[in-house]
């Protein structure tokens, strides 16, 4: 079984994020990056399956020369080998055109089996682009699993809701998105890490995937950031002072701001 | 000269991450109840960090272009840096638990142990210190006597890391087995399984700090196992553990540096945020210059551990000689274990009360930290070898 999992390298969610003065895009230069912590489920999963079986997994990023690093630790954690997709161009892409790069990358990877990604990445959190991809690529799109099987050319997942649980199967190829219930990502082993140095990592243009510059980057946008601003602080909170009648002030308290 | 290689730094991060993801939110916790992790323990091994000096064979990686002593000390200096505890349990699990029996041991010790440490299924001790008997190992007083195709053990061991959870499964310890042509004691060294009759574990022992790391007295009564259980030859355990031990030192070397480090890191973000006087405590040359003071002591303290392992990896290369490891792994281990007890001083001062309350991880590092300067060799003892090293007449 062929696996792509499509990741993202994303700022660490720990440190101070902030926007780009000059377009409003995310600022990729002055925070620490990572590989987006929601797509080491997504890697974990195909890594499962890869381990089962017979299956081989080909870990996939669109991004900047610092994406790299994203690849770098999916293939430390087991991935076979990786495809980035790097082109000037792409900046400021929205997740049409993300979707678009990536469906034209995994064409070219070609006789995919399963497409795996996280269920939103931990930067813009929109959680659209599986979908889309699935759209364009003409797959069956299961989204957040929770649970993912594989059994005779039929992928199995459960999507936990607040009301109900959902099994919903899809034949294979297709593509599923996976929650961080679904799994316990490993960490890289020190022999991993040793042997990610020697696997093979593709570095395509958007002229190798035939796609026009004009389909993509913040021109091509469907959505734009206008404005930004800081979070404000966070402002001084309100004591309330017990003088026997703690409760009573509380309880009017919360009421007045409608919480109960 | 030496450097931390891309790999090194690769490693780093993912041993940092591991320690953050998986020891700090719980570390509060276990240090009040003085909790061993067992759990945890595979975990470490799934990553590798029991494996690093260990060839493939055994499941480990070092080898050309694979592990090596200063991927460990990385590994042991990151563990370190979020908690003590957690990095001396790896420190002797590698140094005391499986160095011993994969230095010395033969084919049939080595496959019959070594797998499950490697792993993390199993953790070893090596039992040398005795209530009087430290570095003075000569006066040993456990012994074994050979009886028939058994040793029989007796005597008591103090204060052995690793020797007492769920899943030790061996401990090495030393004993007087004759006397030599010059009237000292012969030592050997010898395995004694875990639950071997005879063979007693005692409760733990309540220490200063260091409260997750599994630490125990040992007593051995008419203690009997196989003769094929001796560790190298008869005799050689007084040269086994001499080298077990200058190992071990710059592995301490490392912990000492995490624990600076963390330090370095805590004390340095407090004095930016905490203010007095209407203003960062940080704004103070008071506070600004000891901050200032510990960063150099942690990169020099970095830079001395690295040296020595670089050394360590260089003579395992045959490129570098015994006497240049001993002496650069004496005076990485007596200067990072002070700067250690200093660092951990100055973070206290500067968290000012707060540095004495146990809900800031400065008040644990503070007590960690004194046992660095005594373990594996007090700092006089390392004084002691450093200045024999440099030729000076001995008493």
């Amino acid at each position: 079984m062929n696996i792509v999992v499509c990741v993202k390298y994303v700022p660490d969610a720990q440190a101070e994020r902030t926007f780009n003065a000059s377009d409003n895009t995310t600022d990729r230069e002055n925070v620490d990056g990572l590989l987006s912590e929601l797509d080491e489920y997504a890697v974990e999963e195909a890594l499962k399956l890869a381990e089962a079986g017979e299956g081989e997994v080909t870990v996939l990023t669109v991004g900047p020369d610092s994406a790299a690093d994203a690849i770098k630790k999916a293939l430390q954690m087991g991935a076979d080998k990786g495809v980035h997709v790097n082109d000037a161009a792409i900046h400021g892409s929205d997740a049409v055109a993300t979707s678009l790069v990536l469906a034209e990358a995994i064409k070219k990877i070609g006789s995919v089996d399963l497409v795996i990604t996280g269920m939103a990445s931990t930067d813009g959190t929109m959680g659209v682009v599986p979908a889309m991809l699935a759209e364009r690529l003409g797959l069956p799109a299961v989204t957040y699993a929770s649970e993912l099987t594989v059994d005779g050319g039929v992928a199995t997942i459960r999507r936990d809701g607040d009301a109900s649980t959902q099994t919903i199967t899809a034949t294979l190829p297709a593509l599923v998105s996976v929650t961080d219930q679904i799994n316990e990502p490993r960490y890289p082993s020190f022999k991993g890490i040793m042997a990610a140095k020697k696997k093979p990592v593709d570095t395509w243009s958007l002229a190798d995937l035939g796609v026009d510059a004009s389909q993509v980057g913040l021109d091509a946008a469907w959505t734009r950031v206008e404005s930004f601003a800081a979070r404000p602080p966070r402002s001084q909170g309100q004591i309330v002072t017990d003088e026997g009648d703690g409760g009573q002030k509380l309880a009017a308290f919360l009421s007045e701001r409608k919480f109960v | 000269m030496f450097e931390l290689s891309q790999d090194h730094e690769d490693f780093r991060k993912v041993v940092r991450d591991f320690a953050e993801k998986e020891v700090a939110p719980n570390i509060a916790k276990w240090d009040a109840d003085a909790y061993f992790p067992t759990d945890l323990v595979p975990k470490m091994g799934d990553l590798g960090l029991f494996g690093l000096v260990v060839p493939e064979e055994y499941g480990g990686s070092a080898g050309e272009g694979g592990g090596d002593f200063t991927s460990l000390c990385v590994a042991i200096e990151e563990l370190g840096r979020v908690d003590q505890s957690i990095g001396i349990t790896l420190s002797a699990g590698v140094g005391l638990g499986i160095n011993p029996i994969l230095t010395f041991g033969n084919d049939e010790q080595k496959e019959r142990f070594l797998p499950d440490l490697v792993a993390g299924r199993a953790l070893a001790g090596f039992g040398l210190t005795e209530p009087e008997a430290g570095s003075d190992a000569r006066a040993t007083r456990t012994k074994a006597v050979r009886d028939g195709d058994e040793w029989v053990i007796s005597g008591a061991k103090a204060f052995i890391t690793n020797s007492g959870t769920d899943i030790t499964s061996v401990v090495t310890v030393t004993a007087r087995t004759g006397t030599e042509d010059d009237g000292t004691a012969q030592i050997s060294a010898i395995l004694v399984p875990a639950g071997t009759p005879g063979f007693t574990v005692e409760p733990a022992y309540h220490k200063l700090g260091w409260h997750v790391s599994d630490t125990h007295g040992l007593t051995f009564e008419g203690c009997r196992v196989p003769a094929g259980n001796l560790l190298g030859a008869e005799g050689e355990g007084f040269k086994q553990f001499l080298k077990t031990l200058d190992d071990g030192r710059i592995a301490i070397s490392a912990l000492a540096v995490g624990c600076a480090q963390a330090c370095l890191e805590l004390a340095t973000d407090y004095a930016k945020t905490r203010t007095a006087f209407g203003r960062p405590i940080g704004v103070n040359q008071g506070i600004a210059f000891q901050i200032a003071d510990l960063a150099v002591m942690v990169e020099g303290a970095r830079m001395l551990t690295y040296k020595a392992a670089w050394l360590k990896d260089e003579l395992h290369a045959g490129r570098r000689s015994v006497k240049e490891v001993k002496h650069a792994a004496a005076i990485a281990k007596l200067y990072s274990t002070e700067a250690a007890v200093t660092a951990t001083r100055i973070a206290t001062q500067v968290f000012g009360g707060n540095g004495f309350m146990e809900e800031f991880p400065v008040a644990r590092f503070y007590r960690d930290a004194k046992i660095l300067e005594i373990g594996e060799g007090t700092s006089e003892v390392q004084r002691m070898l450093i200045a024999r090293g440099l030729g000076l007449p001995q008493a």
